[in-house]
């Protein structure tokens, strides 16, 4: 009974420092926004405008267009991400002399900060600068692929991909090596080709990894901010425009009004929710989790 | 029976499609290093090879850019805040691991929920917070609402929770006490998960980008993520001191990388493996 309650003293003391934090920093603004997001904000106060605004926020043009352009980035990014992440770690993933060379490449770009990739990108694609402009011509030379309204959302891919293919193989190499060995080599037994093994033992045993990663990359996804503001800053014509630059960037109609700004931010969290509940409720099913 | 040993013509054709797929991959870093090491008037002159070599444009883009404020700077907040996290994380993990105390399932999956909530739902309010406090610009704002993580603790206390509560219940009668138990036992047998954990905060706040633009505006706070921004907008007719820029802040990361891929590669799958 006494040892009870000294436990309870001790928790409540170890718990107070990362409780007052979570609860000032992420607790209250949270519920703080839900109530934000119903305002119009000048510069020195706020109004209530009720909860119809965010009714008419999410049907608004450009939360709509940012939201397909949202939508439409991660269905380029995290596809090809993936694939690219799985082939350069089944690539590397035989013993090789020098095989490490090779994974110490794949996984460097883990080593660059959204800041760092986006304007290495941004020189990389420059009409004036790059010499990818140079060699591809056509609409990379003028207006230059990040300019171009056809081409805008694909560059910025383009950089977030290679961004995240460090992440991505290493996370895969570290699931493929929790693949049990003699699955292999009863499947070869069995009579199963290279590709019929990749099929049907990897990827299965893998399935756990890949739901991690296809999450991660998708949230990424969505929260992509850095690379919008240092390619495109949104443009050209709002084809970048994702949900979080509308919410943070600069130059739109949510930029100097934090209600706006707290509407378009609670509205995303609620996309983000339903998708991981999706995402969850779709692809676990299909995951093998071992016995 | 070596089935992923590759033998002959496949393994040539295997380190062939390797090396392809490395050049792509290195290639825009290799650009970077390229043009970062030649005079500004030389970056359009054969880009693809190291001519005329100069250390002089690094150094332009140091003073240029203000990168040695900027380097502190990033040092300063990513250090403060990933030994608060660790610290913060080691006490409330102990807590849900080893302490008995009513509502304990209630508490723990309160702090679990808040790892739903994303960031970007959260920073108008926050930034609000920083201009009533008047923070804007300062180290307060940029440390002060990260000094804990729920991903840290419940990391923690995973590996806590591997710890046989008996020796929790001996250390405590031997008169370790359970600080002494805390500092002395569990700690030192998690010291892979920390380690792990003390190098992906240190990387996720290193990393942060849009929090420090909200927060600051004076230059005199910039990170190296807002300073390269500054530089590109500032140097926008000097395409190589942006980049020698971008070689100078993307160094530092490298070097601590490669020194601690293990504890990198555990932070990353942690969430990846079953358990």
């Amino acid at each position: 009974m006494k040892r009870k309650r000294r436990d309870s003293g001790l928790a409540a003391l170890m718990l107070v420092p990362s409780g007052v934090i979570l609860l000032l920093f992420v607790v209250y603004p949270l519920i703080k926004a839900v109530w934000l997001g119903q305002q119009r904000c000048g510069v020195t106060k706020c109004t209530n405008n009720g909860f119809d605004q965010y009714l008419d926020a999410f049907r608004s043009n450009e939360f709509q267009d940012a939201l397909i352009v949202t939508a439409k980035y991660a269905l380029i990014t995290v596809p090809i991400g993936l694939v690219l992440g799985v082939a350069l770690a089944v690539l590397a993933d035989k013993y090789m002399r020098g095989v490490g060379i090779f994974r110490t490449i794949f996984s460097s770009t883990v080593a660059t900060s959204v800041a760092v990739a986006s304007v290495m990108w941004f020189f990389l694609l420059n009409p004036q600068v790059g010499v990818l402009s140079e060699w591809i011509g056509g609409i990379a030379k003028t207006p230059g692929l990040l300019q171009d309204p056809r081409s805008a959302l694909w560059a910025v891919s383009a950089s977030s991909i290679w961004a995240n293919l460090g992440f991505t193989f290493i996370v895969v190499t570290a699931g493929l090596q929790g693949v049990p060995k003699d699955l292999y080599e009863s499947a070869y037994v069995d009579g199963a080709g290279g590709f019929s093994r990749f099929t049907n033992v990897t990827l299965p045993m893998i399935s756990p990894t890949l739901l991690f990663a296809t999450v991660v990359l998708t949230t990424r996804a969505f929260q992509s901010f850095g690379e919008v503001d240092l390619l495109t800053e949104g443009g050209p014509l709002g084809k970048t425009t994702t949900l979080t630059y509308l919410a943070y960037g600069s130059g739109l109609p949510t930029s100097n009004d934090d209600g706006l700004r707290a509407t378009v931010s609670v509205l995303l969290f609620a996309v983000l929710l339903a998708l991981a509940l999706v995402q969850f409720r779709g692809l676990e099913k299909r995951v093998h989790y071992g016995n | 029976m070596a089935i992923d040993q590759v033998y002959g013509a496949r393994k040539v054709g295997r380190y062939l499609l390797l090396t392809f797929m490395a050049f792509i991959v290195i290639f825009p870093i290799y650009m970077m290093v390229v043009g970062a090491l030649k005079p500004g008037n030389k970056v359009l002159v054969n880009p693809l090879l190291p001519t005329d070599f100069t250390t002089g444009t690094l150094t332009e883009a140091w003073r240029a850019g203000h990168l040695g404020r900027a380097l502190w700077n990033s040092a300063y907040v990513a250090v403060l805040i990933t030994l608060a996290q660790v610290i913060t994380s080691i006490l409330a993990a102990y807590a849900f691991a080893f302490l008995r105390f009513p509502g304990k399932t209630f508490v723990f999956v309160a702090f679990l929920a808040t790892l739903l909530v994303p960031l970007e739902a959260t920073l108008t309010v926050n930034r609000r917070t920083m201009q009533s406090l008047s923070w804007i610009n300062s180290y307060k704002a940029l440390t002060i609402p990260f000094l804990a993580t729920a991903f840290g603790i419940f990391m923690i206390r995973q590996v806590f929770l591997t710890i046989p509560k008996e020796m929790h219940e001996a250390a405590s009668m031997d008169g370790l006490g359970r600080l002494g138990f805390l500092w002395q036992v569990a700690v030192p047998l998690s010291r892979p998960t920390i380690g792990a954990l003390t190098l992906f905060s240190f990387l996720t706040s290193w990393n942060q980008y849009l929090w420090p633009t909200l927060v600051t505006t004076n230059e005199k706070f910039n990170t190296v993520q807002t300073g390269l921004k500054t530089l590109k907008l500032a140097a926008i007719d000097k395409p190589n001191l942006v980049i020698a820029g971008t070689v100078i802040v993307a160094l530092p990361i490298f070097v601590v990388l490669i020194a601690f891929q293990r504890q990198l590669i555990r932070g990353l799958t942690a969430g990846a493996v079953k358990g």
